[in-house]
């Protein structure tokens, strides 16, 4: 379209698509989007679940067939529309956010079995296999042992190994979908060289990421899609994390320090010199009524480990817990509900939810004691216990008895922290809670949050992004090698200078 | 039609909508087929068969909803049957009074829970698969049982048990009644009490289940024991019905019992399945059964029809699963 006008000297695209509109069911996924790639160039995809990403990605891999009208032309060929099979043929590969590998086989079947699929005679020709597999990593710049199983890899390591496997079909365009969602700090700068090594060979790379920092950190330029519609391409350079948070949800955030004068407030929590071996060490920490702690650190840092012995389901070799001024002991998880203790776990999806049960299912299983009438569970104040949470959190469901995983990231963490909220609790530790959940509705969450503290609550906040315990608590300890070795109070200490301290 | 059909599935759930869609084809079916199939006869026949296999599959599905197994039942049911036949063989064999009967019943329930209770703290505490725990307490429990009756039949039962395989209580058949209780005990338990939400959050998730704070393995020891003890009422009625008990009766129930959870919509990886359409899918396969044998079919043939009835639900489900996403897509 005439609109979308580029600096005239630009090299011609590889990839360039116009007026593909896509409709699902009455409701409009893609309205009149184009999107350009060059060649070799790093290129994000931007927007919120549901804004039109992966609808985009499955329209360019020939997945979807778009309403006609659509131009599509890519290495300077035309098409009405892509088929898998062309796609793939003519250099497109997508590497899915669930990877699609076979952790049980070597690293150099994973990268190479198609090359030996369909081949007659059927035989395996393991030499020629391993040779394919060292290749692509080679290209990539890294070496791995191919010949180990990919299960014994890191995330980090196995994203590369498919990768990898996109490689040896001979791509010139890659698609990258959330590729860092469950990687650390150092396996994210990892992977990112990686694919830097990838666009210096001339492989153009499309990267689809919540994480608005490796955003601009990686890529060239931005395309932002909200809500179906093409809301811009930006060049990377001159943005921020703030203002591409503004262009995908359409909306303003104000971000500003916490101010709460919490001197007089009792403590809730004091832990003092807790440790457990090889896990975290001579712990101290207090945290008051209507205080949110943070603590943020490196993936491996103890912090999980630290959550999970406040939350009775480790024990600690020494040190001692008080909460609300009374030494306890927890023999497991049951005794610090009881106590009032609660932990919303930073792996939603196999550990925080039941994502194939009901969303009231997930909702009551902590409290259930509180739904029963004369030892049955009672279907009537079950549904209004739930009724009442769906509402206080402002919770989007279709109906009560469709499963969790139909809802988004930040309705089902939504729902996870109503579990904990139906035990009454006194301290309540968020861990991680944004993983996987839109940047708009991450606002969301710490509105609650911050609604919680001022209800009295004690809250610890563990979080691996910096900027968002800066912004979301009153303190914020950093943990090191299961040690605390630093203290922040956001405000008096620059967001600059405590990223700079922890990422260091 | 097709609003009814909406009205019946709302009405039965979707779980059961399947299985009773193939009772009513096996009861149109056999009423033309075989014009003495629509009578009390048949009716008789089936609620008095019913009952056997259909404890052995209440037992089965509780440990199936948790994503187990509980491959014991047949052998846990035996001995169970045994442990009340020797109760009563020294209390006198066929002059054995009341009291000698109900002590003999607690402690055949006390056995097959006792069975269930060994495997459920090895299941909780070692972790280790359900098929293999339960697979060795079957293989335990059919040598100890074979070598305590040398191979041989228990008889010598007491003529009041009668009643209890073959008599009616206003034209029900005593099994089926017992068999009804059953059925409406584990209804309640899995609707209604915390344990049966606990089974089914389990059979999903356990870790998930154990983070939100719920005694997973207490959930999984009491649900084994729960599937002896109701594996020993089985072995009772049979007892009762055979007038005698051997190690192995039954024993071809094992896998039926398996398949009639899955006709009933159970899930096999855990987690879903009601008690009612599984009691429907058993009614089916019995009243299938007794049909092909009103028609002079062999009892393998019989066999053989069950196989594919079987096959044709999983294909059916496949395409009513397919027939659903399309009309989505389409919106």
């Amino acid at each position: 379209m005439a609109d979308q006008a580029l600096d005239g000297a630009a090299p011609r695209p590889l990839l360039s698509l116009r007026n593909v509109n896509m409709t699902f069911g009455g409701v409009k996924a893609l309205k009149n989007v184009s999107f350009e790639v060059l060649p070799g160039e790093v290129h994000c995809l931007a927007g919120e679940n549901g804004s039109g990403k992966s609808t985009l990605i499955k329209v360019i891999t020939g997945v979807y067939k778009p309403e006609a009208g659509a131009e599509i032309d890519y290495d300077g060929q035309s098409y009405p529309h892509m088929s898998p099979v062309t796609a793939q043929a003519s250099g497109i590969q997508v590497i899915w956010q669930d990877l699609a590998l076979f952790p049980e086989m070597t690293v150099a079947e994973n990268i190479a079995f198609q090359t030996v699929i369909g081949r007659w005679p059927r035989l395996v020709n393991y030499a020629e296999m391993r040779r394919v597999a060292i290749n692509a990593l080679q290209r990539l710049g890294v070496t791995f042992d191919v010949d180990l199983a990919l299960h014994h890899f890191p995330i980090a390591q196995r994203q590369i190994v498919a990768i990898a496997r996109a490689l040896i079909g001979e791509a010139k365009l890659v698609f990258m979908d959330e590729p860092t969602a469950s990687l650390t700090q150092s396996e994210t700068d990892y992977l990112l060289d990686v694919v830097r090594n990838l666009s210096a060979s001339g492989v153009a790379v499309v990267f689809v990421s919540h994480r608005l920092a490796e955003v601009l950190e990686i890529s060239s330029r931005v395309t932002v899609l909200r809500d179906g519609a093409l809301v811009g391409v930006y060049p990377t350079k001159g943005l921020t994390q703030s203002r591409i948070t503004e262009l995908m949800t359409g909306k303003t955030f104000d971000y500003s320090v916490l101010h709460r004068d919490l001197s007089r407030s009792p403590v809730m929590l004091e832990v003092k010199g807790l440790s457990r071996p090889g896990e975290f060490d001579d712990v101290s920490l207090t945290v008051r009524r209507g205080e949110t702690l943070g603590i943020t650190g490196l993936l491996g840092a103890g912090r999980t480990e630290l959550a999970l012995t406040l939350f009775g389901m480790r024990k600690p070799k020494s040190g001692s817990v008080a909460l609300d001024g009374k030494p306890v002991r927890f023999g497991s998880n049951r005794d610090a509900i009881a106590a009032g203790v609660a932990y919303l776990s930073e792996d939603r999806l196999s550990l925080g939810l039941i994502q194939p049960q009901a969303i009231a299912d997930n909702m009551v299983i902590a409290s259930l004691d509180k739904i029963l009438s004369g030892g049955f569970i009672s279907s009537d104040r079950k549904r209004s216990l739930v009724n009442r949470w769906i509402r206080d959190l402002g919770v989007r469901i279709g109906k009560q008895d469709d499963a969790i995983s139909t809802l988004s990231g930040g309705n089902q963490q939504r729902v996870a922290i109503a579990k904990w909220l139906a035990t009454d609790p006194k301290l309540l530790i968020l861990d991680a809670p944004t993983v996987g959940v839109d940047v708009g509705a991450r606002a969301g969450i710490f509105d609650i949050v911050s609604k919680l503290a001022d209800s009295g609550l004690a809250i610890i906040l563990i979080s691996d992004e910096v900027p968002e315990v800066y912004f979301n608590a009153d303190r914020v300890l950093h943990m090191a090698q299961g040690r605390i070795v630093g203290e922040f109070t956001p405000g008096a200490t620059t967001l600059q200078a405590m990223e700079e301290a922890v990422y260091a | 039609m097709t609003v009814l059909i909406e009205r019946v599935r709302n009405a039965l759930g979707p779980e059961l909508a399947g299985p009773f869609a193939a009772f009513v084809a096996v009861m149109i079916v056999f009423g033309f087929a075989a014009p003495n199939f629509l009578s009390r006869a048949t009716f008789g026949s089936v609620a008095f068969q019913l009952p056997e296999l259909g404890l052995l599959t209440l037992a089965m599905l509780l440990p199936i909803l948790t994503g187990g197994l509980n491959l014991a039942i047949t052998f846990t049911a035996n001995m169970a049957g045994l442990t009340l036949a020797w109760v009563l063989q020294s209390q006198g064999g066929v002059d054995a009074g009341i009291g000698a009967f109900l002590l003999g019943s607690v402690l055949a329930i006390a056995v097959g829970a006792l069975s269930g209770l060994i495997m459920g703290l090895v299941i909780a505490y070692t972790k280790a698969h359900p098929i293999l725990v339960s697979l060795s307490m079957m293989i335990f429990l059919r040598g100890l049982g074979e070598f305590l009756t040398r191979g041989g039949d228990v008889s010598g039962i007491p003529g009041f048990l009668a009643p209890i395989g073959y008599g009616s209580i206003f034209g029900i058949p005593v099994p089926l009644l017992i068999f009804i209780a059953c059925v409406l005990i584990w209804h309640v338990l899995l609707t209604r009490m915390k344990l049966g939400f606990n089974t089914y959050m389990i059979g999903s998730n356990i870790e998930a289940t154990r983070y939100s704070g719920i005694n997973t393995r207490k959930v999984q020891v009491l649900v084994y024991t729960l599937s002896g003890a109701m594996c020993a009422v089985a072995g009772i009625i049979m007892l009762a019905r055979f007038n005698s008990v051997r190690v192995g009766h039954g024993e071809s129930y094992l896998l039926i019992t398996v398949l009639a959870c899955f006709l009933g919509g159970v899930n096999p990886f855990g987690g879903f399945g009601r008690v009612i359409p599984v009691f429907v899918a058993l009614a089916v396969l019995q009243l299938l059964s007794s049909g092909l044998n009103l028609m002079g079919a062999s009892q393998h043939l019989a066999t053989a029809v069950w196989g594919i009835l079987m096959i044709t639900v999983m294909i059916l489900r496949w395409l009513a699963g397919r027939l659903k996403f399309l009309n989505t897509n389409r919106g």
